[in-house]
């Protein structure tokens, strides 16, 4: 019995030894795990300061680009509503031309070798508002004007132009005549030749400029008008009633006798010109001559460029009333020229003209002259241009026939 | 004195007259010829902008440039000064070749006549060369030299942009 309990004493004391050990392990177990939660909760709340502190970061980021998009717009739009382009309401530009003339006169055979700084123009404008402007152009003629010079200054547009309505416009002041090809656009880079054609400057006379008032616009999309009520010619018996003779430049000129001229035109095909003009006068000699009395002028042109090719044709023919000028065969002056181009690229380009007209074709004499023309233009740069022709003349008995090379250099800005 | 007093009627009347003529609205435009495009920007970088500035020949004052898209195709509606005043055109291009031009707003005095489709549908499958010309002749108009200049720039502008839309999509 006593062996009995001194085994279950024994053996109850080592169980209770046993579960002592287990106990104290489980609590340094529960008590390790209780550290682990307690370090993973303070990871946790430390991440979560970490992600609230990201959040108000993001947010403030956020809040940031928004700002920096509004400034980015804001001052977007500010570029944005600056002109496109700024520019001086007063401008100005200009053209010029060098010519080197070596003709033979084929009658004499007289040669006449010349260089001639031909034209040094200079344009000013302003525009006083979005409406009204002004337009000038200065042009000095060979170089040097004064007494015996071969020069002139002149001025050969100064008016003041008011746009009336949508594509409505009106010039008062001295202008342009509205007539032919080249009186209103003759800088250099713009056509063929060094010389501007014959025919527009004994006919028409280019380049002719009026005082008076103009209206031009357009109208049912393709077409063009102008309508103009300016001074007039002046041509008299001393000179044969020449129409090119009959210019007065605007300078102190006899006002007796007004003109009106008219023009159409039709651009409903893009490169394509269709024009016509007409022009009356009802005393070209300004009430100094009875035997002299009215004028008509009618012109007709078209100008087409479609890709490398070009073509310029002109018809232009004066009427003068009286016996005046009928005497001398000036009651009709007249003449014509048509002119093919190609243009290889935007550097060369070749063209031929001939050209034929009259200052007397009311005679039955021979007073008529004709032109073969044939040269080549090299654009350095769209506004700068050299050129180099060759001219055939055929002119009437006993006046010059001037055959040979012309040679030219001109801009434009 | 008919005509002076004609033309002094003409000048007390200049309220009554407005120069710009609206051929179309740009929201008009775009909806017509791209409907349902998704309307984008285009932030200018100095690279780009450069391009554009040697492209119309004078200074560009913009840093972003908004556009419309859809499937591939781009719409722009831009400014240009004609002779004094901006014409602003619409130009649809699709793919680096141009689909339509159209003149929205003209304001010039002169030169209407780059409104018309006889002018405008020469620019139709236009491409932008490398040397910033494009790959045909334009026949312009007699008169209207300036316009067609600036029509001519706003063509090849808005080729200019589509690719670098392009360029910037291939990108991503």
């Amino acid at each position: 019995m006593r062996t009995f309990l001194m085994i279950a004493l024994l053996t109850s004391s080592t169980a209770g030894f046993a579960a002592d050990t287990q106990m104290d392990e489980m609590q340094s177990v529960i008590k390790t795990q209780q550290e682990q939660i307690d370090f993973l909760l303070k990871q946790l709340d430390d991440t979560r300061e970490v992600v609230l502190a990201l959040k108000e970061q993001v947010d403030a980021n956020a809040q940031a680009t928004a700002e920096a998009n509004e400034k980015a717009e804001i001052l977007a739009d500010n570029m944005e509503s600056q002109p496109v382009m700024a520019e001086s309401s007063t401008r100005f530009g200009g053209y010029g031309e060098l010519h080197a003339n070596m003709l033979e006169n084929q009658v004499t055979g007289e040669d006449s070798n010349v260089l001639d700084l031909h034209r040094f123009v200079l344009f000013f404008s302003h525009d006083f508002n979005d409406r009204t402007r002004f337009m000038s152009e200065l042009e000095v003629e060979h170089a040097l004007s004064g007494d015996g010079k071969p020069g002139e200054v002149e001025l050969e547009q100064a008016y003041i132009e008011y746009d009336w309505a949508t594509n409505q416009s009106m010039r008062a002041g001295v202008f342009l005549v509205p007539v032919g090809i080249l009186n209103e656009t003759h800088e250099p880079p713009t056509f063929y030749g060094v010389e501007r054609n014959p025919v527009e400057k004994n006919i028409i006379p280019t380049t002719w400029w009026e005082g008076g008032l103009q209206f031009h616009g357009g109208f049912a999309d393709a077409w063009r008008y102008d309508a103009a009520f300016h001074s007039g010619l002046y041509t008299d018996a001393d000179d044969n009633y020449a129409i090119r003779a009959g210019r007065q430049k605007v300078a102190k000129a006899k006002f007796d006798s007004g003109a009106a001229t008219g023009r159409i035109r039709w651009l409903g095909i893009p490169g394509l010109e269709l024009s016509a003009s007409v022009q009356y006068q009802d005393d070209i000699t300004q009430e100094t001559d009875p035997t002299a009395g009215s004028a008509w002028l009618y012109t007709g042109h078209v100008s087409w460029r479609h890709k490398a090719f070009g073509l310029r044709a002109l018809y232009a023919n004066w009427s003068l009333d009286g016996e005046g000028p009928e005497e001398v065969g000036a009651d009709r002056q007249n003449g014509w020229y048509i002119e093919p181009s190609w243009r290889f690229n935007d550097k060369w380009g070749v063209f031929a003209r001939y050209n034929r007209w009259d200052n007397k074709a009311g005679n039955n004499s021979d007073t008529e002259y004709s032109q073969w023309d044939i040269g080549i233009n090299y654009w350095l740069h769209p506004n700068v241009v050299f050129k180099l022709d060759y001219q055939d003349q055929d002119a009437p008995d006993g006046k010059k026939e001037l055959d040979g090379w012309n040679l030219g250099v001109g801009y434009q800005f | 004195m008919a005509l002076l007093a004609a033309w002094l009627v003409i000048l007390t009347s200049q309220v009554a007259f407005a120069m710009e003529t609206v051929y179309q609205e740009p929201g008009e435009f775009l909806e017509q010829n791209l409907p349902g495009c998704q309307k984008q920007v285009l932030w200018l970088k100095n690279d780009t902008k450069a391009r554009i500035e040697q492209l119309v020949s004078h200074p560009y004052p913009g840093v972003r440039i908004r556009y419309c898209e859809k499937e591939g195709k781009t719409a722009w509606v831009l400014d240009e000064i004609g002779k004094t005043e901006p014409i602003t055109s619409g130009v649809i291009v699709n793919q680096g070749r141009v689909e339509q031009v159209h003149v929205l707003v003209f304001r010039e005095s002169r030169g209407a006549e780059v409104h018309r489709g006889a002018f405008t549908r020469q620019y139709e499958n236009a491409a932008l060369e490398r040397d910033n010309t494009l790959d045909r002749y334009i026949d312009g108009i007699t008169g209207a030299t300036m316009s067609v200049s600036a029509v001519n720039r706003q063509v090849k502008l808005a080729l200019l942009l589509d690719e670098v839309v392009r360029e910037k999509s291939d990108d991503n």
